[in-house]
């Protein structure tokens, strides 16, 4: 695999990952469990949304095939989307949708500081636009499962279902293939591998403070990031790309 | 607008003979212009009054997520998507200020949306009627946003301080979304024949209900006069729906869509368009909770609050445990000390 086709697959994960989280967190718009929670979810989806763009955008620069961000996002099948199966998840309450950007968050910020040092420019500084953004997400996110975790008997019950729920579909971060060989080797970007360490212990030390029991080891469900999907993505861009689909060549 | 036929405390107008001294010198402020601020003393019905036009404001921000929101997942662009997240986003903040601006008052946030969950604070018509195409989320922001500028450009003068300042802040917001709605209908009116289309579609099924944002007409407003006399309404509904007629005509030509008012006229005489009135009898079905969105809307509300009732308890007991905590470790500090 030559460097520019590992690194237009790269891209397309780390865009599509942003691009389907949005969509499920801006699935919350109004319905949150308090105003404030429902202005920083919408906050968050933006923020997102504002990563797909650059990051898109330069997965269609390194294609060189005249395709946009737009294009990428509204003109793909599910077979070539390339985001983690851990994004696509269903919402399911409160509390999923905060464990699941918990687990997504810790990952996301080890992986921008390490972009950040990328050898490719281009990628080296969207990776710091990101981080100051991943880094308040995590914040926020830390900070609920936390209060939730050593909540009341209730939400540490939901919050240990939570994690329970979504731990199998965090494996997939850290399980390298050929792009991410080609790009270590580059040094475009980390080994997927080499994150491991460091998101346990991050991860670890939150769930410590929640009061929360980690999981032990879980059988891995993985296939987002080589277009396996779940059958959940499916509906996730039936609905992102209607109008696009159905009105092709129309400028919105 | 977004506070309709808000229900007037006392009983009419009194004149300076029937005031007491204390109130006689409340109505002598109101009337040289001067804001009232909360730790002033205020007839109580002059309180109830701007509880419930600021309780029914700010319920109608977090209410109005919910037509909106309904594309979010089906905008057109990442760009569109950007935009119409951080216009809700807006939305919900718009309802923090003016939450807050109700407590001031000394009414909790959570005691106004009990009081709207049970059905007895109602929020703006508007958003009872759905949005059934993309076009739609253009003319939320241009007619609906449009026509709820028009009126808090007027509030902004409204008596009480904290609701003035709160509408100086708004407005600039409404003032961006306005015109991303009208971004949104230039596209659309520009566009493809189905695009056309959409747009002439959202016009036909939003006017009229956007006329009736400012509530009934004056001579059937029974809660007017008072409001009136004491500045937390600053022009009637009439004054300002005709405002409101004179900007939009100019711009639905603009677009080269068709209103669906046939009777549009430029009244040379008064300087204004003469229009039709809105089906009222529809306006008021709708208040009563006959709207096509009424179960829905305020359905979505109540199963948010509801499902997010152990979110809440989690958090505070959380926030209790950390302070107990917190409360223990000084007290074993000080404890050393001795």
């Amino acid at each position: 695999m030559g460097r520019n086709d590992a690194l237009f697959q790269f891209l397309l994960r780390l865009g599509d990952n942003t691009l389907i989280l949005s969509h499920r967190v801006s699935q919350w718009c109004g319905h949150g469990p308090v105003l404030e929670e429902d202005i920083a979810l919408a906050n968050t989806a933006l923020d997102l949304i504002g990563q797909t763009q650059l990051w898109l955008g330069l997965a269609g620069e390194i294609e060189g095939n005249g395709r946009s961000a737009d294009d990428l996002a509204y003109l793909r099948d599910a077979w070539d989307f390339r985001n983690l199966l851990l994004v696509e998840r269903p919402n399911g309450d409160f509390g999923q949708t905060m464990m699941r950007q918990f687990l997504f968050d810790a990952w996301q910020v080890l992986m921008l500081e390490r972009l950040m040092g990328s050898g490719d420019a281009r990628v080296a500084a969207i990776a710091e636009k990101a981080s100051k953004e991943a880094a308040y997400h995590l914040e926020r996110s830390s900070g609920t499962v936390i209060g939730l975790g050593d909540g009341t008997e209730e939400s540490h019950r939901r919050m240990q279902a939570a994690l329970e729920d979504l731990w199998p579909y965090s494996g997939e971060m850290f399980v390298g293939d050929e792009v991410d060989e080609v790009l270590a080797q580059a040094g475009i970007a980390p080994d997927a591998g080499s994150l491991k360490e460091e998101w346990e212990q991050m991860v670890g030390n939150v769930l410590a403070e929640a009061t929360l029991s980690v999981p032990g080891a879980a059988y891995v469900q993985k296939g987002g990031k080589s277009g396996v999907h779940t059958e959940h993505l499916g509906f996730v861009l039936a609905e992102m790309q209607f109008l696009q689909r159905a009105y092709p060549g129309a400028s919105w | 607008m977004y506070a309709q036929m808000v229900k007037t405390s006392g009983s009419g107008v009194k004149s300076r003979s029937e005031m007491g001294a204390q109130e006689q010198a409340f109505q002598a402020r109101i009337d040289a212009g001067d804001k009232i601020e909360p730790r002033d003393w205020m007839p109580d019905e002059y309180r109830k009054t701007l509880i419930r036009q600021i309780g029914q404001h700010a319920h109608s921000e977090i209410v109005g997520q919910l037509p909106e929101g309904n594309w979010i997942t089906r905008a057109p662009t990442l760009e569109r998507k950007a935009i119409l997240l951080a216009k809700v986003q807006d939305e919900a903040g718009h309802g923090l200020y003016l939450y807050c601006a109700a407590e001031t008052l000394g009414v909790s946030r959570d005691e106004l949306l009990t009081e709207l969950h049970a059905g007895r604070m109602k929020y703006s018509s508007i958003f009872n009627y759905p949005t059934l195409n993309w076009a739609d989320i253009g003319a939320v922001g241009w007619l609906v946003d449009g026509a709820a500028i028009v009126n808090q450009v007027a509030l902004q003068r409204t008596s009480y301080g904290p609701y003035s300042r709160a509408m100086v802040r708004i407005c600039k917001e409404e003032s961006f979304h306005a015109r991303q709605g009208f971004v949104i209908m230039m596209k659309m009116a520009s566009g493809t024949p189905a695009q056309r289309a959409m747009a002439q579609d959202a016009l036909d099924r939003l006017w009229y209900p956007s006329l009736m944002m400012f509530g009934p007409s004056d001579k059937d407003s029974v809660h007017s006069e008072q409001s009136m006399a004491w500045k937390i309404k600053v022009k009637s509904n009439d004054e300002l729906r005709q405002k409101y007629v004179d900007q939009t005509i100019p711009q639905i030509e603009y677009l080269g869509l068709k209103c669906p008012d046939a009777d549009i006229r430029w009244n040379g005489e008064k300087g204004g368009y003469d229009f039709s009135e809105p089906d009222w009898a529809e306006f008021y079905e709708v208040i009563k909770g006959n709207g096509p969105c009424n179960k829905e809307r305020l359905g979505a509300r109540v199963k948010a609050w509801d499902d997010g009732e152990w979110v809440r308890d989690g958090l505070m007991a959380h926030a209790q445990k950390k302070a107990a905590a917190k409360h223990a470790a000084a007290q074993e500090g000080s404890g050393n000390v001795e």
